[in-house]
């Protein structure tokens, strides 16, 4: 067994947990954060994208044990004070999701994207959101999102 | 995942030593290629010793006509490196193109040159560049280094330190990602050096090899015209649902032709 500390959303969490215990199970199991969602088990869908000391990583492939010490932000960590994050706003706005699965993972990594790239092309977006699967193919709006979100951090929106 | 116990290595010298007495522990670096395989219960390690933040595997410098690029470099760290991109820019744009974003922020180099994937990007840089790969037992040359599918020149306990890249005078790498994976189905890593030009080709075949033939040609005239009708034996490249060896031969010439256009106009 493993003895885990993990800043999560901005708050210690110490759990004893299994060595092969993955991030994902932590987060999901351990600390109820359902919010995180497990696509398809193999690393490619990127449902379960979290950041992981600001980058942005799968966390159905990586150990719990390997993000101690480590600070965490998954999707419930973005809204602050009940209001939604400007990255949510803008999927809400322009309707980027459809079943909404892999939504959360698609906004963890737009925000790992817009930190690197403030202003992405729309090739940049298509590249930066690679590791991230819509399984009903609503990519047309997510592109939207990912553009509306660019505007609104680059110009501070509420 | 079967059962397994996780240790934090404290150095380098540590990590060797417990690998050495545990011969069912595997290192554990980014894990883009470990953790899966775990998860699909491919392989059975007692335990996964964790090197990847060791900071005697994390250093990138460039001095007396070398690049260094410690073996626990992530691959976004290289790409968007300043020390890299002025070195050897074709190695800095390889790391950018790797998986995706998220195995970016997470595998090595050592990591991918360990494992050896046969269409994995890195070893066709290493190759190509005639790199050496130095170990905490020894220094091995790229030609000694790749030995087929997911072969390599590493033995028990013997842990990548670091890769050390002769700078180049000029160097391009192209590659057909598959549409679905990414992983390259042809890649082709081109190098103008102080020992000649070198051409190493991944994805194609089952591990990384050099294509001497275009090597020749071009060691007379460095274009992409150099590469038509240069020979390239398909029968040992790989054959499977995705592309037959002879389209695999083809692509690579192409990628070849696409490396060498990027390096038209730049001395």
């Amino acid at each position: 067994m493993a003895k885990v500390t993990i800043k999560v959303n901005g708050k210690n969490q110490t759990r004893t947990v299994e060595d092969r215990m993955l991030l994902v199970d932590f987060l999901r199991d351990e600390l109820k954060l359902t919010g995180t969602h497990i696509g398809c088990d193999t690393s490619q869908c990127g449902c379960c994208t979290v950041h992981v000391d600001g980058r942005a990583v799968k966390s159905c492939s990586m150990l719990a044990a390997q993000a101690h010490g480590a600070e965490v932000v998954t999707i419930e960590g973005l809204a602050k004070k009940g209001k939604l994050h400007p990255i949510q706003r803008a999927y809400s706005e322009c309707h980027g999701l459809q079943c909404g699965f892999c939504t959360p993972g698609m906004i963890m990594a737009t925000a790992g994207l817009l930190k690197d790239q403030p202003n992405p092309t729309e090739e940049e977006i298509y590249k930066g959101l690679e590791g991230n699967l819509c399984r009903c193919t609503g990519y047309i709006n997510i592109v939207k999102a990912v553009k509306m979100s660019a505007r609104l951090l680059r110009g501070k929106a509420r | 995942m079967y059962s397994l116990s996780y240790v934090k290595a404290k150095s380098v010298k540590e990590a060797a030593e417990f690998v050495a007495r545990n011969p069912e522990a595997k290192l554990l670096a980014g894990g883009m290629t470990l953790i899966p395989t775990l998860k699909a219960r491919l392989a059975r390690p007692t335990h996964l010793v964790d090197i990847a933040s060791l900071p005697e595997l994390r250093r990138v410098e460039a001095k007396g006509g070398q690049l260094v690029i410690g073996a626990g470099m992530k691959h976004h760290e290289v790409a968007t490196s300043a020390v890299v991109k002025k070195a050897i820019p074709a190695l800095a744009g390889l790391a950018a193109e790797i998986g995706d974003p998220q195995v970016r922020n997470r595998g090595t180099i050592g990591g991918s040159l360990a494992n050896n994937d046969p269409a994995a990007d890195y070893p066709a840089a290493v190759l190509g560049l005639g790199a050496t790969v130095v170990t905490t037992k020894r220094s091995i040359a790229a030609d000694d280094y790749f030995q087929g599918l997911f072969a390599t020149a590493l033995e028990e306990g013997e842990v990548i330190v670091r890769i050390e890249f002769p700078v180049p005078k000029r160097a391009a790498y192209s590659k057909f990602p598959h549409p679905a994976s990414g992983y390259a189905m042809a890649g082709v890593f081109i190098a103008q050096t102080a020992g000649g030009v070198r051409v190493a080709v991944t994805g194609a075949g089952p591990g990384v090899f050099r294509w001497k033939e275009a090597e020749a040609a071009l060691a007379k005239g460095f274009k992409p015209a150099a590469i038509e009708g240069v020979k390239l034996d398909a029968s040992g490249l790989n054959t499977d649902i995705h592309a037959d060896r002879e389209y695999r031969a083809n692509l690579v010439r192409v990628m070849a032709k696409r490396a060498l256009a990027k390096l038209s106009g730049r001395k």
